[in-house]
């Protein structure tokens, strides 16, 4: 059985990792959201359609999303010590999630949107809806539940990601596994922390799923 | 006097993948205001083409289309966009606002005017009286039947009081008695409002209920326009027959009963 002095660490580690997760998907989204609005009004089929934005950000998000995430990690480096200060700890693992997020996000966004069927852009359209007005009202709040399924998503996606962070000194439940787990052979600390990792996305998932679904009226209830 | 919408020598083709498609073909023809105007033809037609066009949901080719005296192409997209209030549009499916209840779906385009929320809820509920749906108002679409949903949007249609009514195919995944009772509703709208109503339809059933004028339209070309009796009595061109004849089992029997006789009247 672990001690005090682990079980501290054990929760210090998950909250590491949850802050690490949930303000990486803020920013994320602060960055990814407009992204993807754009990437969808943009395109071909949307609402303001224009190829050199378009292929433009297109480019951009796949370029990023091809780098494998620890080589980004370690590219970033001079771009997390200007803005953290650092470049070791959650704090300083948050800049290379959110650019790795951030296009992820960004194609999440667009594909939702794109599912709003046509007909009601259209009929918005007719009655003189402004580009804003469609984006708004129409786009994002048609797409509300895909968008949260994308929230969802996100949050699990960059979970695992900050657990590898951890491997690179990233701390959180990721450095916790590697340090004791592979440096140490202390597999019981190793296993506990996957079992918490696997917790903590099972709840969040709940959540996100929950209320997607509570928000959704297109069924009936 | 000026008629009310005009279109003059309107062209739309497409230049899709596999080569350019010209919908509608140097079309030109008048609406007078308060008419009930039935555009026919079959599947491919051209008939969609042109009345998105009249709301420049599809920009012409090339041709020109004046509502009231104005000329819709050279406006500017805000002056578009005011204009387009004025002309409403429903369609075969509907496209109403999945995710907002039906009174929020007919406060929509008054949230676009820019009404403040409290006189527009009293609009809305006014309107989905008008259209008998007042005990709907906190229900979301996807609780109501299709001839509900076209009612719903009928009601917003109507919350920016418009003087045009564009509709494509709107009772066509409607069935027969639903079919009639919009059809009615409609005819109500215009005589009550004065709003002039461009309808599409491939029913002629439909277009002997309550239009008053119709366009026949053959591979993107109009063949024959004129008051509905007239055209329905004596067609003048082939593809006017055709339809006309063809006319098979009526879809809206009782309705149409009592108008085929005034067109039998009419001819004798
Ligand atoms: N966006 C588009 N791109 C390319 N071709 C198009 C487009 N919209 C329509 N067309 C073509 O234009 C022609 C006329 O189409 P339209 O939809 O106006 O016909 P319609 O008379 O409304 O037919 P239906 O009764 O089936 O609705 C068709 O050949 C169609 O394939
Ligand atoms: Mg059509």
């Amino acid at each position: 059985m672990p001690d005090s002095a682990t079980l501290i660490m054990l929760l210090e580690g998950t909250c590491a990792t949850l802050y690490m997760t949930l303000v990486s998907t803020l920013f994320g989204y602060v960055l990814g959201l407009p992204m993807g609005i754009v990437l969808a009004v943009t395109d071909r089929e949307g609402i303001k359609p224009n190829k050199f934005v378009y292929k433009l950000l297109d480019f951009f998000s796949n370029i990023i999303r091809s780098i494998p995430f620890l080589i980004l990690l370690i590219l970033v480096i001079p771009l997390t010590k200007a803005i953290v200060g650092k470049s070791y700890g959650s704090s300083a693992t948050v800049v290379p999630l959110v650019i790795a997020a951030a296009p992820f996000i960004a194609r999440m966004v667009e594909a939702s949107l794109k599912e709003v069927d046509k007909g009601v852009v259209e009929a918005a359209q007719s009655m003189g809806a402004g580009m804003f007005t469609i984006i708004y009202k129409v786009l994002l709040a048609e797409a509300r539940t895909s968008l949260l399924v994308g929230v969802t998503i996100a949050v699990g996606t960059i979970l695992g990601y900050s657990a590898m962070a951890g491997a690179v000194g990233g701390g959180g439940l990721g450095d916790i596994a590697v340090r004791y787990g592979y440096h140490r052979y202390q597999s019981d600390i190793m296993i506990i922390t996957i079992v918490i990792l696997v917790v903590l996305v099972q709840i969040l998932q709940g959540i996100g799923m929950l209320l997607s679904k509570r928000l959704d009226r297109r069924v009936n209830k | 006097m000026e008629p009310f919408i005009r279109v003059e020598n309107l062209c739309k083709t497409f230049f899709a993948k596999n080569g350019r498609v010209e919908a509608v073909k140097d079309i030109s023809f008048e609406i007078g205001k308060g008419d009930i105007f039935g555009i026919i033809g079959l599947s491919g037609a051209g008939k969609s083409t042109l009345v998105r066009c009249l709301n420049l949901l599809e920009r012409p080719s090339s041709g020109k289309i004046y509502v009231d005296g104005r000329s819709l192409t050279d406006l500017s997209e805000r002056e578009l966009r005011r204009a387009r209030q004025n002309i409403g549009m429903i369609f075969q499916h509907f496209n109403l606002l999945m995710q907002r209840n039906v009174l929020d779906n007919v406060c929509f385009p008054l949230e676009i005017a820019g009404v403040k929320k409290r006189a527009a809820r009293k609009h809305a509920m006014e309107l989905l009286e008008t259209v008998e749906l007042s005990e709907k108002a906190k229900a979301y679409p996807a609780q109501l039947s299709g001839g509900q949903k076209q009612r719903v949007a009928i009601a917003r249609v109507l919350a920016a009081n418009p003087d045009i009514l564009l509709c494509d195919e709107a009772t066509s995944a409607l069935d027969p008695r639903t079919t009639k009772s919009i059809l009615e509703l409609l005819k109500e709208i215009n005589l009550r409002y004065g709003i002039t109503i461009v309808v599409i339809t491939h029913e002629m059933a439909v277009v002997r209920e309550i239009c008053t004028h119709v366009a026949v339209l053959e591979n993107g070309r109009l063949e024959e326009t004129g008051a509905v009796k007239d055209v329905f009595c004596s067609p003048k061109t082939e593809a006017a027959k055709r339809l006309v004849m063809n006319d098979g089992p009526d879809i809206v029997t009782a309705a149409v009963d009592e108008n085929t006789k005034e067109v039998e009247d009419f001819a004798g």
